[in-house]
């Protein structure tokens, strides 16, 4: 995958310095070197075979960068947090930029250099964006009352059957038409060619019991060893069924922030230790919300001409996730709020999270289909390079 | 003798299945997970009783009809529909819910 085109001020700054090798910063402590750290001679090289020209410590800018960093002040170049906004969970802008430096620790972009991923610059500018949008989840989504670590079983029940939201699966089964169910698959697009993978953050912060429980989900995620029955593989025959471009990041340039926000929360609950309650809770508010819906999805995939193989992905989860939300429920969550009882609310409130993030992405795409237009991003600034339509696409 | 609907895969997962819930004894996270029949090497299948809903079944498991005929599972751990109500039947999907369905984890006192 490549970097996309800019949404915007954040994206342009962004990609613009991902394009180019990160600069040298001092990879040293107390001036000591070697000791497993980059020296001058040990300097890593791209992957791409292109090396950064300057040396650690050797470039007045990237030490300043650096003191400005540990300084905590930010990214030399970035913009003060101000300027970032306030981390909207619909800002196309802030929400791709997040996306990005996320996108860095899974698959990462063919145009970017793999030592961004943990490049102090791009990390601190990650964590402006991660404080923003902490900020914007905690407006939205409200903290559910729990009372005691005991009662996230019952909890997770009454939160995940409130389901009063928009139903896109509903519309799906009965009326939508084939543009629409595969506009739905490009934003699903997002999430599940990587499905299961924030999750899968989570395993070597838990132990015990609450590990084998989300283990034993994940090896039935990724196929139970069979790499063709992976869901993302699944997934990517349902894109084949319907004419779209199967390859893993093809329409990031085409979903909106919205959509992008439902990936981002994964990620940020996946990637920091302290959220891994919320992401225990996350994971069980999609499998208790999945089996059901994903019936509707099969349903509305056969009445639009969809084959078994490109309903399987749909089929499998009715089955999958009516075992995994019973794992997640009980052996993962109940577990881990025995075992943590300081994690209880954050179970909840990622379950809270997940459910807010889908009614919100739901919201969105059912207005734009009552007003008849598409839920996808509309067609991009002149400046930015020529993409290939929906069906163009599959013809590669 | 109807061939068994696992493969090669399926049986791993059924030997793995076995050491499901053993954990070392020492971890507070684990102790209220260990299953009776679940210890490491015991071969036993394990029927664990959902409150409110199916029937998780683990273990080196074949499922099939009256007749022998083989019933794909299709996953290591399946969950059996126990209120009557699921359109995939014998396994779960979810219906329980949405109809209410109460059964409690433990099992029902005769009388
Ligand atoms: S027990 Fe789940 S559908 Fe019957
Ligand atoms: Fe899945
Ligand atoms: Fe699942």
């Amino acid at each position: 995958m490549r970097l996309p085109a800019p949404r915007g001020p954040l994206t342009s700054l962004l990609f613009e310095r991902l394009v180019h090798p990160p600069e040298a910063y001092p990879y040293r402590a107390n001036g000591r070197a070697g000791q497993g750290r980059f020296t001058d001679h040990q300097h890593p090289r791209a992957p791409h075979g292109h090396l950064s020209e300057r040396r650690p410590a050797a470039d007045g800018r990237s030490a300043h960068a650096y003191a400005h960093l540990i300084g905590g002040h930010g990214a030399e170049g970035w913009p003060s947090p101000l300027h970032v906004g306030d981390g909207g969970l619909g800002d196309d802008d802030f929400q791709l930029a997040l996306f990005a430096c996320y996108e860095l620790h899974y698959q990462g972009f063919q145009d970017v250099d793999d030592r961004w991923e943990w490049h102090p610059w791009l990390l601190a500018a990650r964590a402006v964006l991660e404080e923003r949008f902490e900020e914007a989840l905690g407006r939205a989504v409200a903290r559910p009352s729990l009372d005691g670590p005991k009662g996230v079983r019952r909890a997770l029940n009454e939160l995940t059957a409130d389901d009063a939201g928009p139903s896109v699966s509903t519309f799906l089964a009965r009326h939508a038409d084939r543009g629409q169910f595969r506009e739905f698959v490009v934003h699903r697009s997002i999430y599940h060619l990587k499905e299961a993978d924030p999750h899968t953050w989570a395993i070597p912060r838990l132990r015990g019991a609450a590990k084998a429980a989300l283990v034993e989900i994940q090896a039935d995620e990724y196929g139970g060893g069979r790499p063709e029955r992976m869901h993302s593989e699944l997934f990517r025959a349902t894109m084949r069924g319907l004419g779209l471009d199967d390859s893993y990041g093809a329409y990031l340039g085409q979903v909106p922030g919205i959509t992008l926000a439902v990936s981002n929360a994964m990620s940020l609950f996946g990637l920091h230790r302290r959220l891994r309650g919320a992401l225990a809770g996350h994971l069980a508010a999609l499998e208790m919300t999945s089996s059901l819906p994903n019936r509707r999805y099969a349903t509305g995939l056969r009445r639009l001409g969809g084959d078994d193989d490109a309903a399987r992905f749909y089929d499998e989860h009715v089955q999958a996730d009516a075992v995994h939300e019973q794992i997640a429920a009980h052996d993962l969550c109940a577990n881990l709020a025995a075992g943590e009882p300081a994690l209880a609310q954050d179970i909840l409130y990622g379950a809270a999270c997940a459910l807010e993030l889908e009614r919100l992405w739901a919201g969105h795409v059912l207005d734009r289909w009552e007003r008849g237009v598409t839920s996808l991003v509309e067609a991009p600034a002149a400046k930015v390079p020529a993409r290939e339509g929906c069906d163009a696409a599959s013809k590669r | 003798m109807p061939p068994r609907n696992d493969d090669a895969a399926m049986e791993r997962d059924g030997a793995a299945a076995g050491d499901h819930g053993a954990a070392p004894g020492s971890d507070p996270h684990a102790e209220a997970k260990a299953k009776p029949g679940t210890e490491a090497g015991s071969g036993v299948v394990t029927v664990t009783t959902c409150e409110d809903g199916p029937l998780l079944v683990r273990g080196a498991f074949e499922l099939v009809t009256q007749d022998g005929e083989s019933i794909p599972a299709g996953r290591a751990t399946v969950a059996l529909c126990r209120c009557g109500l699921s359109s995939v039947k014998p396994f779960c999907d979810g219906s329980h819910k949405a109809a209410g369905f109460k059964a409690a984890s433990e099992p029902d006192l005769p009388g």
